[in-house]
């Protein structure tokens, strides 16, 4: 409300702008220029105009690519928030087992994405790896380097694995912020531990769980490594993702022109999904 | 609605009880009769929400035990007690409506909606809510919100009694009249019992019919706001109560008479003797006059609040204050004074010689 | 010294949060900001501090325009509602830390920060940190690092708020003996009329972020420029009504109750404002004029009765020395004393100014 005003602030900014401009703009512009020209190497360029573009947006592998991708979204959202949530309201709220949740809670997000994926590459194999192997012991044909299904389940487990703690940190300090007397009245108002739930953990964790779900968005819609070192989008391209279809048609079969298109493309959706989100959350502070 | 009875309560936050600094509160007995308006006054940490949780059932007590029409209830949840509870802020459900609030126990509690829809028009009317009943809770102002928290109690006719922990403490001045004028009115129509704790004497005063003033984790006085204001019996209450407290000054008693300040003071009662380490006269402000004779007192500072003045003056080594009429003349720099023997008290060890 | 705002104002965006003000505050005066919540008072003063900068108008001090200079420049001080200390320092330090600051040498500061501590009661706490004291010890603190600094302005924005009502009046009677000998101007912003009153000084009534008056406190509080600051300045808060004068006899204008006035008004309808204390259940003043009144609701606090009572449309309010027990729905005679009516004409502004 009372902001002083001062100009000089601005001179902070400089730094942070030049190195935005080094890792974002320019190296986003080198992606504009080659969404519209066609190279043959050699830095020879012929105009094309948004013919990469049209091409992008009409093939079917970009549609089966970004439908796979939503798809993969959507079902660990749909796990990971609710499974989050629940791990938050069941741990601790104070003595010792605070500390050792919140280690334990923090350990899969401090691996590399890498190593994540040749984690679970080996923990999964259906020879050697414990899961695997466990897996077919129990009597179920698994074999996720040759199976769809399989492959899908073991990635969706291997993203649950690695970034369900987030949701639960971010649900725990939310959940820790309510005031005890909010649960004290409602106690007393005799409501249920849904009520309870629906009415005030819920409402309170508003804010947190916006920010939760756009991370996880954000996060999912845009994963490489893991699924690349997992399964390397296979079989087939049954686990293909955007990102891994993307490096596919540029590193594998140089294909820049379109590449960059795709890219441009990817770029938007993840902006305009974050836009609205955006203005939903601040729709929302507006009305409260 | 019923009767409470605390019997031998003591409760320590502690595994272990040392001494008695860790008992937060320590041998209460109280009996609260059917409908009456108490409250429990004390300064910050003297026990009082400590005690007012144990009556919720939201703690519960190390020893000692609670009842409730003369049926121990203890062990109780405090939705098995019956109570209702307004918390220093107001607590709503952000995300309901004000109709929604108010029905909110009911329908927990699994009225039918017509009941639900008679009941919670009732109480928005008692509360002046009536015109809000649509609007989202989170939008109203502070005492709005408070009206709500009160109103959530009000609508149940189970509840035996409503609890009120500080609950005017981010309401401003003016609305502050309002509010608490509001619930003695409420009180008086509904007859419920109710318990008001706070550390305001203005609020516990004007509010309830006995006053229970707590004291390091225990009750030092019970009794009518009269009774506390014209006779504390610890020197506590009489500094507690009253604006400004009351004077209390050391004294001697020797050869059967009180002396202070090498003048014999006659107090209420006759007291020629006393085997007490630390003997102390008590004397409140408004029970001091200026005479021609008595004790010279040099005249410090006077300060004129618009209805009174309140005067300091010292007489050796010790600060005596006096309050007076805002109109009334008073002496330049030194006068003597006199205390009105009636309301004059001794205290031994800081409890009243009667 | 002086500290004047000419014309000040602060916009924002298209709300304006302090109306054009101008005001001159002498040295060595305690100034009290007296308003609700959201009157403008920390506003202003974060424009005296030169923490915010007014939209237009100019900040003087010492005859010298500081409108753009920015508070680390400006020899001032500021205590807040809540307790703001540094947790891991030590009272000393805490107190200390400004001086440490400016390179003072460290025997002054020893010397300097010993003489505050014992002013302030501290000096028993000095090697504590802030978590293990009380409320009222911590904003001691805050004030002893605000006062050890030797500011030239001093600003308190509502520091008494979030102490016990005790601890309260204990500091608020301290306040003003503190600054008595300092070459400063103290403002001290508070919502509650009480404290005005207590600490004396001149006060500025603040209404919506306009300063409706400002004067010494007690003229303020006697003689109201207009009804507004009388409103502003008034707990428990003013009974006003529509009275109509011909001749010298005034009368309610909605029942019959009359008063010979010698109050030099032309004949007319005005409006009358009357405190609390002024409307007794015993005659005072030479002047008084009987009201009857159905009783709403009385509240006692043990030195005083406040009976909240009907006559004609209005509610009135009104507060006696002593026990004046009322039961609820009584017909009860009560005497205001004539001579301390307030006078509004149909603009609100006062009339019997004289």
């Amino acid at each position: 409300m009372n902001k002083t005003i001062n100009q000089k602030a601005w001179f902070f900014v400089i730094p942070v702008f030049v190195l935005v401009a080094f890792n974002a703009a320019i190296p986003l512009m080198t992606v504009v220029n080659y969404s519209f020209q066609e190279t043959f190497g050699n830095n020879v360029f012929a105009w094309e105009g948004t013919r990469w573009f049209k091409q992008i947006l009409l093939s079917e592998r970009f549609h089966a690519a970004l439908g796979r991708q939503i798809a993969f979204t959507f079902i660990i959202l749909l796990i990971q928030i609710p499974l989050g949530i629940g791990i938050a309201l069941t741990m601790p709220k104070k003595g010792w087992g605070v500390p050792v949740c919140l280690i334990l809670m923090s350990m899969p997000l401090l691996i590399p994405w890498n190593v994540v994926g040749a984690m679970w590459n080996i923990f999964a194999l259906p020879d050697i790896g414990f899961l695997g192997h466990s897996l077919n012991g129990l009597g179920f044909d698994y074999n996720f380097t040759q199976q769809p299904g399989d492959a899908w389940f073991t990635t969706i487990l291997m993203d649950v694995w690695h970034w369900t703690s987030l949701v639960v940190l971010l649900s725990y300090a939310g959940l820790n912020s309510i005031q005890p007397a909010y649960y004290q009245a409602a106690e007393i108002d005799g409501a249920s531990r849904w009520a309870t739930f629906r009415y005030i953990e819920l409402p309170k964790m508003k804010k947190v769980l916006t920010l939760a779900i756009l991370l996880r968005f954000m996060d999912s819609f845009m994963i490489y490594t893991e699924p690349f070192v997992l399964t390397g989008g296979g079989p087939g391209n049954t686990t293909a993702f955007l990102s891994i279809d993307l490096v596919k048609m540029a590193l594998g079969q140089f294909d820049l022109g379109p590449a960059a298109a795709m890219s441009l493309i990817y770029f938007f959706i993840v902006l305009l999904v974050c836009w609205v989100f955006y203005n939903l959350m601040m729709k929302n502070e507006a009305q409260s | 609605m019923a009767k409470i009875t605390l019997k031998d309560l003591s409760h320590s936050y502690l595994e272990k009880q040392n001494s008695n600094a860790d008992w937060a509160l320590r041998d209460v007995n109280i009996d609260w009769k059917d409908g009456g308006a108490y409250a429990l006054l004390g300064p910050s940490g003297c026990g009082k929400t400590t005690l007012l949780n144990i009556v919720s059932g939201l703690l519960k007590p190390t020893k000692g035990s609670v009842l409730f029409d003369d049926k121990d209830i203890t062990a109780f949840s405090p939705v098995e007690r019956d109570i209702a509870q307004i918390f220093q802020f107001p607590v709503i459900y952000d995300t309901m409506t004000v109709y929604d609030n108010l029905a909110f126990p009911l329908k927990n509690r699994g009225l039918s909606e017509t009941d639900i829809a008679s009941k919670v028009k009732e109480i928005a009317e008692m509360l002046e809510l009536t015109s809000t009943l649509n609007n989202r809770a989170s939008g109203l102002t502070a005492d709005g919100k408070q009206k709500i928290s009160l109103g959530r109690g009000l609508v149940r006719s189970d509840v035996n009694v409503i609890m009120f922990d500080e609950p005017l403490t981010v309401i401003d001045p003016h609305l502050k009249w309002v509010l608490r004028s509001k619930l003695k009115e409420l009180h008086q129509k509904i007859n419920r019992t109710m318990i008001y704790v706070t550390h305001d004497q203005t609020e516990a005063l004007t509010f309830a019919d006995q006053v229970v003033v707590m004291h390091e984790g225990q009750i030092v006085q019970t009794g009518t706001p009269v009774e506390l204001f014209e006779k504390p019996k610890h020197t506590f209450v009489g500094h507690f109560i009253g604006s400004p407290g009351m004077n209390i000054l050391p004294c001697e008693i020797k050869n059967g008479e009180i002396n202070f300040s090498g003048q014999k003071i006659q107090s209420h009662k006759n007291i020629k003797k006393s085997n007490f380490k630390k003997t102390q006269l008590g004397i409140r402000p408004e029970f001091i006059n200026f005479s021609n004779n008595g004790i010279p007192v040099k005249i410090k500072r006077v300060s004129n609040t618009g209805r009174h003045k309140i005067i300091d003056t010292e007489s050796n080594g010790e600060n005596i204050k006096i309050l007076s009429n805002s109109s009334t003349q008073i002496p330049s720099e030194s006068a003597h004074i006199t205390f009105n023997q009636k309301y004059t008290y001794v205290y031994g060890d800081n409890w009243i010689i009667e | 010294m002086s500290l004047e705002l000419k014309n000040v104002e602060k916009k924002v965006g298209i709300e304006t949060h302090i109306h054009p003000t101008s005001l001159k505050l002498e040295k060595n005066t305690i100034n009290v900001l007296l308003g609700s919540t959201l009157a403008g008072k920390t506003t202003l003063m974060q424009i005296m501090a030169g923490l915010d900068k007014p939209t237009s108008g100019e900040i003087w001090f010492n005859e010298e325009n500081v409108t753009g200079t920015k508070v680390q420049k400006r020899n001032c001080s500021m205590v807040y509602q809540q307790f703001i200390n540094y947790p891991n320092y030590t009272v000393y330090e805490n107190i200390a830390s400004p001086l440490v600051i400016t390179n003072v040498n460290s025997d002054e500061i020893k010397q300097r920060v010993g003489k505050v501590a014992e002013l302030l009661k501290l000096s028993a706490m000095l090697n504590k940190k802030p978590d293990e004291l009380s409320g009222g010890q911590q904003q001691r603190t805050a004030l002893a690092r605000a006062l050890v600094k030797d500011s030239d302005l001093i600003l308190l924005d509502e520091p008494l708020a979030n102490l016990d009502f005790k601890l309260r009046e204990e500091l608020r009677e301290e306040l003003p003996k503190l600054f008595e000998d300092r070459d400063c101007i103290v403002v001290y912003a508070t919502t509650e009329p009480s404290d005005a009153l207590m600490i004396g000084g001149n006060t500025a009534t603040l209404l919506e972020g306009k300063v409706i008056q400002y004067g010494k406190t007690l003229d303020v509080y006697n003689k109201p420029e207009n009804l507004i600051s009388a409103k502003v300045f008034s707990d428990p808060p003013m009974n006003i009504a529509e009275i109509k004068k011909d001749g010298d006899t005034c009368k309610l204008a909605d029942n019959n109750v009359q008063w010979k006035s010698s109050v030099k008004i032309k004949d007319g309808t005005y409006k009358i404002g009357i405190r609390p204390h002024n409307i007794t259940t015993y005659k005072e003043g030479n002047n008084s004029v009987e009201i009857n009144g159905k009783v709403l609701i009385s509240e006692l606090s043990g030195s005083e009765s406040l009976i909240h009572f009907t006559n004609g449309n209005l509610n009135w309010v009104s507060l006696s020395n002593g026990i004046q027990q009322k039961n609820v729905g009584d017909d009860t005679k009560l005497y205001m004393n004539t001579d301390e009516f307030l006078y509004f004409d149909q603009n609100n502004r006062l009339v019997n100014n004289g």
